[in-house]
């Protein structure tokens, strides 16, 4: 019912944009911007790759007439997979955010830039991390 | 934390970093082989929560500086874990002989 390679291909791309994220905050710690620059590109971008194939996935279960009212399973996995989507969607929101506009605060106040990408890190961290349980538990059980 | 990071101390922690990313890789295709190996099930679900246990344990303490924090954060952290382990708790609690109390 569910499709264990291409949710294995967005683990990876998920565990893969965390290390992005991580090496954004590094690049800032390292006084070097236009790296950083890269790196919260790449994030957002892997986000992105998450959502897409997430609406294929999606769109293949409609096809076969699966929706959350066909059974307990399918209401949990809606349930679970559609609320983490949302936060990776903030997640990329936030990220974008501190990539466009908010980066001015660098030559403005540089320490507080890095925080808040070190928090908006943790948030993106978090997320990650929920998919790390996610995925095993619907996919792999 | 910002301010008493050396050049140094980065460039560890982006070594660090890469052995994370290398071993979360290892870890999702070992987690992926196993669950092709059907598994009964007991063993299945043990197997396959240990190894998310430990990915997850390696973004908390590496990705998002777990390992070098401050004694609050770990009692606040051990805190929400009391808590989420009461949530799971009190449906099972609820549950006697096999059927629901009302």
């Amino acid at each position: 019912m569910l499709n264990v390679p291409l949710a294995t291909f967005n683990t990876i791309v998920l565990i893969s944009s965390s290390v992005t994220m991580v090496m954004a905050w590094a690049s800032l710690m390292r006084n070097r911007f236009g790296t950083f620059r890269i790196y919260m590109g790449a994030t957002i971008l892997l986000g992105g790759v998450f959502l897409v194939v997430k609406y294929f996935e999606y769109s293949h279960h409609f096809e076969s007439g699966e929706y959350p009212s066909t059974n307990n399973f399918l209401a949990l996995y809606f349930t679970l997979t559609g609320l983490h989507m949302l936060h990776v969607f903030g997640g990329m929101m936030v990220n974008a955010y501190f990539l466009g506009p908010g980066s001015k605060q660098w030559k403005t106040n540089p320490e507080w830039f890095i925080n808040r990408v070190e928090h908006s890190g943790l948030f993106w961290h978090f997320v990650d991390l929920v998919w790390i349980f996610l995925f095993p538990t619907l996919y792999l059980l | 934390m910002t301010s008493d990071h050396t050049a140094a101390d980065i460039d560890r922690h982006v070594r660090v970093y890469i052995t994370v990313f290398v071993a979360l890789m290892a870890l999702t295709l070992i987690t992926v082989a196993i669950s092709y190996l059907h598994l009964p099930l007991p063993m299945a679900v043990t197997v396959a929560l240990l190894v998310a246990t430990v990915k997850g344990s390696l973004v908390a303490c590496y990705f998002m500086h777990l390992i070098s924090e401050k004694k609050l954060i770990y009692a606040v952290l051990a805190l929400t874990a009391v808590f989420f382990v009461a949530l799971l708790v009190l449906p099972v609690a609820t549950v006697h002989d096999g059927y629901w109390i009302h």
